[in-house]
């Protein structure tokens, strides 16, 4: 067991809130405004994790569980990805189920919570996110039938790895549209433009600042980094679709998968800066298209 | 298997499927144009050869297809100031899905195609697939302009067909051919044109005048 | 070199004409160059003609049928814009000259063309020629109609083309794509992708003569299209269009796919002919009513082809009298719509008083176009319902019989209501011009004596053209 997966997990944890800073920043400088540091979110953090936390008297225990599952969650779906390249954490057999699992849980944990302050507000919020992710948990697992089909591996570790170095050339164009699809998904799952705005608080286009609206302190910085997380885990997989590293030494892979998750926070930034938001019933369209995408993928394996 | 015109051909699908799935008609011309300048590109890369019929056809393809055309239509759209398509007979969902069936369709029926040696496997069920999608944008839009668009895509399915064929159609024909394909997409634009002034609409459902 | 002169003096001339001011120099440009185009269609006729630009040009039996058709017809029509452009201005100003001399280049290179992607395009060119004509009177309803016309021709159109692709596809030896070649080496044409290039060739070139269900266009065009742009679409555009159906029906009958190919045609060919009797029953405007006796004739024309035998030549017998007798029945139309201004029962009425020579062109017309002796329609009518008898389909025959009654009586009761019902008001007879009655009346007298004798000369080259249809072999 090399220390690597362990290396780059932190590594990963570490340069996470750092993600979003890039994107709204690229996005600020595309359209021409300087924008918030790129650290922004991380003293953000810290300003929140010295806070105390307020709760609302209609609150029960799923509120304050809320936060912790789904930081939790992402967590551990970290694990399970071959972050360096070669190896997961953790790894098994079928393990892609429990990755979108995991992430469905964080979600449902957050959704919940919100339906917890009995607040209409946050209850049309998570009527929202979960309208997404009814969209977008099918792509996900289109996403993975592609990679399943390419690589004849039913682990994350398996099929980002050394067997996905191997077809990496013969499936190219498919896994070019399955990066295109994650790309959109990742969009989709941490609540970027065209899906929601992050930098709004204006009720009818939010959906995910709406559920964490109650969250304070240091839950609310819980839910910050794990929404980070999520949008550097997404990376994390489009990166090893299009540039396998299994062949590559550890640090070099670590290095890649930086510049990588760099690379894809700009392409955030870019998409916010050039398209607006779309419509709340013009979502599900721009998730089927994500896994119209997946679907010519898997075909063109098929073939 | 996954040289330059693989992607170039990929590119043609992901085109089509941003057609479908877009409301914006300057969205749609954007994506006929970066289709057409793929197609430019295909030839070359299918036969690298350099000849002055491969670099002919390229330089026109992307005259017409990547240039003039979406030029055109742009400026069809900003006279008549129609933005969107609205409410058409299959919704945007719905023709995504439909085009990723037909995409699954094309890959079956090019199998059974006894096509002699084509330089690209994806060449056929590509150009299926794009023939395809353009009846679906002519048969399930309503207006009158985005149906041009989709005779474009029909056009270009064919084109790309064509390409299996390339040294077999001399250069004068296939000039015959893109110069017919733009007089044409120039006439329909102009009649759109007025269809606009006359309806105070681009709606091709309100031509209900003629029947018996 | 004949050939290729007389597909580009046309569009030279139509150049020429957009560019010249005055209308009578535009007019005498259109006459002068179809007389020209007419003259050159002779000297075809008396001598055999090489092929030209690498066999691309050449003339057959069939090709010369077709070009002897869209010469004559284009010369009568270009006399009679003469005298129909002097009494209405038109509103597209130069383009309509244009046009016109465009689309008898486009159509000559169709008839001429031995290559199966050249005559594709000039029939795309065709298609395009006739658009701005339709839109002749810039109003609602004709926009309309253009908008179908263009639309649904080049759908159909576009599909001709990967049907010609296809077609390329399906051969292996032989210049690509020329006809004698194809024919030759019909032996090594690859049979699946043979039929495919059929398919769409047939609905390509179908949706263009306008068989039903493809004709969805038809009707509203040649309603709102000027009379004589509807007779130039209903006798030379059919034409054209039924050459490009007919050549591929050649290479895929020389190829053996007789099998394949008749049934399709005599499916489409009774279809049309049901379509057209449905509508034509009740239709009370006499240029829709055309335009499925349109629908109507290149059913016939396709159900000879596909029955074979006699057919074929019924067929090309057909293809000849059709273009002869749409022209004169449009042109009519046209006068009618000129002294009444309409064309529809319940306000043209009174022809015969109001403008008796073509009261008695119409009169003479609706017997020729629905197939009464002694005019020609009434001989190749009978030898496609023989060819239905001979070749085994007598059910075939009797739907054909039935039906062509029932377009009769449809027919008959809106021409004899609008001859001879009183006007609605009373009006004095108008003085009729010679250059709108004249060439009606010459394409009466040939469809009457075409019903009684048939040159030798014609006689030949009908007969070579059949032979051609089933894929030429023994004779």
């Amino acid at each position: 067991m090399t220390p690597w997966p362990v290396v780059t997990l932190v590594m990963v944890l570490a340069v996470a809130p750092a993600l979003p800073g890039i994107a709204t920043r690229t996005r600020a400088f595309l359209t021409g405004r300087r924008g918030m540091p790129v650290l922004q979110l991380y003293r953000d953090l810290a300003k929140l994790l010295r806070k105390n936390v307020v709760y609302s008297e209609t609150t029960t225990t799923v509120f304050r569980i809320g936060p912790i599952i789904t930081l939790a969650t992402a967590v551990v779906a970290a694990t399970l990805l071959p972050l360096d390249g070669h190896a997961a954490l953790l790894s098994f057999s079928g393990d892609l189920v429990a990755f979108a699992g995991l992430l469905g849980l964080g979600r449902f944990a957050l959704v919940l919570a919100g339906l917890d302050t009995g607040s209409s507000f946050e209850g049309m919020g998570a009527s929202r996110e979960v309208t997404v992710s009814a969209f977008a948990e099918p792509v996900l697992f289109l996403c993975f039938t592609v990679l399943v089909l390419a690589t004849g591996e039913l682990s994350l570790a398996g099929m980002l790895g050394e067997r996905l170095a191997a077809v990496w050339v013969l499936t190219l164009p498919s896994l070019a549209l399955t990066a295109v699809a994650l790309f959109m998904l990742a969009l989709a799952e941490t609540s970027r433009v065209p899906v929601d705005d992050p930098g709004t608080h204006l009720e009818l286009t939010m959906i995910h600042e709406v559920i964490v609206l109650d969250h304070s302190g240091p839950e609310l910085a819980m839910i910050l980094f794990a929404s980070a997380l999520k949008l550097a885990l997404f990376g994390a997989l489009v990166v090893s679709l299009l540039m396998p590293r299994a062949l590559l030494a550890p640090p070099l892979a670590a290095l890649i998968l930086l510049g990588g998750l760099v690379a894809m926070a700009v392409g955030v930034g870019i998409v916010e800066a050039s398209m607006a938001r779309l419509r709340m019933n013009r979502l599900p369209q721009f998730l089927v298209a994500a896994g119209a995408l997946a679907v010519v993928g898997v075909i063109l394996l098929l073939r | 298997m996954s040289d330059l015109h693989e992607l170039l051909l990929l590119g043609v699908v992901l085109t089509n499927f941003w057609v479908l799935g877009t409301t914006r008609l300057s969205s749609a011309i954007r994506a006929t144009a970066i289709q057409g300048a793929l197609l430019a590109a295909l030839p070359v890369a299918l036969h690298p050869g350099w000849s002055l019929h491969i670099i002919g056809l390229a330089v026109g393809t992307l005259l017409v297809k990547a240039i003039l055309l979406p030029t055109f239509l742009s400026w069809a759209i900003r006279e008549a100031a129609v933005r969107r398509e609205i409410e058409p007979l299959i919704g945007f969902s719905g023709s995504l899905l439909l085009g990723t069936i037909v995409v699954a369709l094309s890959f079956g029926i090019a199998q059974r195609i006894p096509l002699p040696e084509s330089e690209s496997a994806l060449l056929i069920p590509v150009a299926l697939a794009t023939v395809m999608i353009g009846l679906i944008v002519l048969t399930t839009r309503n207006k009158a302009l985005t149906q041009v668009v989709g005779y474009l895509i029909l056009e270009n399915g064919i084109y790309v067909f064509g390409l299996s064929q390339a040294e077999r159609v001399p250069f004068l024909v296939e000039l015959g051919v893109l110069l017919d394909i733009f007089v044409g997409i120039f006439i329909m634009g102009i009649v759109v044109f007025h269809i606009n002034r006359a309806f105070d609409s681009m709606d091709s459902t309100r031509l209900t005048e003629l029947k018996d | 070199m004949i050939l290729l002169p007389m597909v580009l003096v046309p569009i030279a001339a139509a150049a020429v004409a957009y560019l010249a001011r005055p209308l009578s120099l535009r007019l005498g440009l259109l006459v002068g160059t179809s007389v020209l185009h007419l003259y050159a269609v002779g000297r075809l006729w008396n001598g055999t003609v090489a092929p030209e630009v690498g066999g691309w040009l050449a003339i057959d039996a069939l090709g010369l049928l077709v070009v002897s058709l869209v010469s004559v017809l284009f010369l009568v029509i270009a006399v009679y814009a003469a005298g129909f452009l002097q009494t209405e201005p038109p509103r597209g100003g130069r383009v309509f000259v244009s046009g016109l001399l465009a689309f008898l280049s486009a159509a000559t290179l169709v008839a001429v063309s031995h290559h199966m992607a050249l005559l594709w395009v000039g029939m795309e060119t065709t298609t395009l020629a006739l658009a701005p004509l339709v839109y002749h009177r810039h109003d609602r309803r004709s926009l309309e109609a253009v908008w179908k016309y263009l639309l649904l021709s080049s759908v159909g159109i576009a599909l001709a083309l990967l049907g010609t692709f296809f077609l390329a596809a399906a051969q292996t030896s032989g210049r690509p794509l020329l006809l004698e070649d194809m024919i030759a080496g019909s032996g090594s044409l690859q049979p699946a992708l043979l039929q495919t290039a059929f398919i769409f060739l047939l609905v390509g070139y179908g949706t263009k003569m306008g068989l039903a269900p493809l004709h969805a266009w038809k009707p509203d065009t040649y309603g709102e299209a000027p009379s004589l742009v509807a007779g130039l679409m209903a006798g030379a555009l059919t034409s054209c269009a039924f050459l490009g159906l007919a050549r591929i029906t050649e290479i895929t009958m020389a190829a053996g796919q007789g099998e394949f190919v008749q049934p399709l045609l005599v499916a489409f060919g009774v279809m049309s002919l049901v379509v057209a009797a449905a509508f034509m029953i009740g239709q009370s405007d006499l240029k829709r009513m055309l335009a499925y006796s349109s629908v109507e004739h290149m059913g016939l024309l396709v159900l000879g082809l596909g029955l074979g035998g006699v057919g074929r030549y019924g067929t090309v017998l057909h293809l000849v009298n059709n273009a002869l007798i749409k022209g004169l029945m449009f042109l009519a139309v046209g006068n009618v719509v000129l002294v009444t201004g309409s064309s529809h029962a319940g306000a043209a009425r009174g022809i015969l008083r109001r403008a008796p020579i073509t009261g008695i062109l119409l009169l003479l017309g609706l017997f020729a176009v629905t197939g009464s002796p002694p005019f020609g329609l009434f001989l190749s009518e009978f030898t496609i319902l023989n060819a239905a008898i001979g070749q085994g389909h007598p059910w075939v025959a009797a739907a054909m019989l039935a039906l062509l009654a029932l377009i009769f009586v449809g027919m008959a009761a809106v021409v004899l209501e609008m001859i001879y019902d009183p006007p609605l008001t009373e009006a004095p007879p108008v003085r009729e011009s010679v250059l709108l009655v004249a060439g009606p009346i010459v394409l009466l007298a040939l469809v009457l004596l075409l019903g009684v004798y048939i040159p030798p000369a014609l006689q030949r080259v009908l007969t070579e053209a059949a032979w051609g249809l089933g894929g030429g072999g023994a004779r």
